[in-house]
């Protein structure tokens, strides 16, 4: 399946470019998005932390990912 | 509730005439202002960055949560600025009503702490000599 993944903040620098495709096999978790994004962008790694948001919600690493969700990487938030 | 992320400057007034309710004998607001210094540094400036649609999801859920917490809370407005920012303009303006004025302090606490946990909105402080992504590295 091929994914879009949305970034912000300090992802966004790391990366380069707003939004990434990523080719995943069918079924594959948020923990494995994350960890081929990683070894793609080891900066990553360096974050304080990186959640994934699928559809405007907080995903659990757990959750299974589909071709149409709305994805993006959650660097740490620093609104107020 | 109203909630709102803008890129024009916040009117602080017009915010609190949102919370404007006859059950209300408080109205409580807290303003985040721009300062010029952070962790000893100089501050020119500041960008906000906002995960709009995600964002005001999150506010959704903030403002519900403190619903439950205080039932008695008539109206709640939440704005929050994104984009470049001066010293001294306003970043973020939550105002809260309530009968009392106990329940008005506290909701209005509990929705700025919360926000700054979950709303999907990051700030870039920009100094002389560089600029930083607020909390990414540890």
């Amino acid at each position: 399946m091929k994914l879009k993944v949305t970034l912000f903040g300090i992802t966004r620098e790391i990366v380069g470019q707003s939004a990434l495709e990523v080719a995943l096999p069918d079924d594959q978790s948020v923990a494995e998005l994350m960890s081929q994004l990683r070894s793609q962008y080891p900066a990553l790694g360096t974050l304080s932390s990186c959640a994934v948001a699928v559809n405007n919600e907080y995903a659990s690493p757990e959750l299974r990912l589909r071709e149409h969700d709305e994805i993006a990487l959650i660097p740490p938030v620093s609104g107020g | 509730m109203h909630l709102e992320i803008t890129d024009q400057p916040i009117d602080v007034a017009a915010v609190l005439t949102r919370v404007e309710d006859a059950g209300a004998g408080a109205v409580n607001a807290f303003v985040g202002t721009v300062r010029n210094q952070s962790t000893g540094r100089r501050v020119v400036r500041l960008h906000y960055e906002s995960y709009d649609s995600m964002a005001l999801r999150q506010l959704q859920h903030v403002v519900e949560q403190a619903q439950e917490k205080w039932p008695m809370m008539r109206q709640a407005a939440v704005v929050h600025r994104k984009g470049t920012l001066g010293i001294g303009d306003v970043a973020v303006v939550v105002a809260v009503s309530t009968p009392h004025r106990a329940e008005s302090f506290a909701a209005c606490q509990f929705i700025i702490d919360t926000l700054k946990q979950v709303v999907t909105i990051w700030k870039k402080e920009e100094y002389e000599d560089g600029s930083v992504w607020v909390a990414a590295h540890p």
